[in-house]
């Protein structure tokens, strides 16, 4: 019954999952471009498991903009996964450190898979979705990062060009509400006015201000 | 070498954290709302944050150079619903198109 939900989980995202590859091994290549070798991007990605957290710290590390505000910026990135850990927590059980580890299958994809159309959580289809996509991050950003380093010097490549399309493409599906645009219109106006006057990541932590919109009274 | 695996290290224990906030540390607590409110308009904050540094950003100065050609074949991808990864290789392309010939 439950290896069943399993495999259905894991059919619900083989398409993603092919996704999930070609994103692993274009972070595999790109993590080159902030001196990331292909060990370091492979063990990354195996525990930290979230794309865009992962892609803004490379990118800031390797714009010269320090391991502070590169870590900072990938945490802001990855704040929402304590609401979302907390709308799934009911289906997690055993012990701490059982809890903690499939806790780490939790990803945008494997939740949105995971929710019935009665609102409540599938427990087999949550972490079929997420092992099925974390392997194949994992597999993808190791092969991108071995074949990357084939490849040849990062700004003959169009690489610098890679990173903001990547992230104009991460945004997109991202502001479907007007609290949402509202804020990253916000958050990148922040950013353009402080890049001539900050050091290079300051303007992106700072932009993380523009979600106080979100705060409603308690 | 050791500044990129203090990030590795660093990165990987804050995000391995948040995960755990329902299922190990709250026990299936809810969140405040005022607080969720603002939680959800992060990405969306720092991901703008991000395309704005990345595509003009320079050493404390506003740069305009052939990430903008990248920037602009990345956007007629996304409006014909291309997949990432194709976005991606169209924008880097572009790019380095752009250098070549000027």
């Amino acid at each position: 019954m439950t290896r069943a939900r399993y495999r259905e989980g894991a059919r619900a995202v083989a398409p993603i999952a092919v996704a999930a590859f070609t994103f692993g091994a274009s972070f595999g290549v790109l993590a080159r471009t902030a001196g990331i070798d292909a060990l370091a991007a492979t063990i990354m990605s195996g525990t930290t498991f979230a794309g865009s957290a992962q892609f803004a710290a490379a990118s800031i590390l390797g714009g010269s903009g320090g391991i502070a505000a590169a870590v900072l910026a990938a945490a802001l990135l990855n704040v929402r996964y304590a609401p979302i850990s907390v709308s799934v927590a009911p289906l997690f059980g055993g012990s701490p450190l059982r809890r903690l580890l499939e806790a780490q299958l939790i990803v945008d994809e494997s939740w949105a898979v995971s929710r019935r159309a009665d609102g409540r959580y599938d427990r087999g289809l949550l972490l079929g979705a997420g092992l099925t996509l974390y392997v194949s991050w994992v597999a993808g950003t190791a092969i991108g990062a071995i074949a990357g380093e084939a490849l040849g010097d990062p700004a003959d490549l169009g690489l610098d060009a890679a990173f903001p399309a990547l992230f104009l493409a991460l945004l997109v599906p991202q502001v479907r509400t007007r609290p949402a645009l509202a804020a990253a219109l916000l958050g990148g106006t922040i950013a353009l006015v402080l890049v001539p006057f900050t050091p290079a990541g300051v303007p992106i932590v700072a932009a993380a201000v523009a979600a106080l919109l979100g705060w409603r009274r308690p | 070498m050791s500044e990129v695996w203090l990030l590795v290290g660093l990165v990987g224990a804050a995000t391995i954290a948040f995960k755990s906030v329902g299922p190990v540390l709250l026990g299936g607590r809810p969140l405040p709302d005022h607080v969720a409110g603002v939680v959800t308009l992060l990405a969306p904050a720092v991901l703008a944050a991000l395309v704005v540094t990345q595509l003009v950003g320079g050493d404390r100065e506003i740069v305009l150079d052939a990430r903008l050609v990248g920037i602009g074949a990345a956007v007629v991808a996304l409006l014909l619903r291309a997949p990432l990864l194709v976005v991606i290789v169209v924008a880097a392309a572009a790019a380095a198109l752009a250098r070549a010939l000027v």
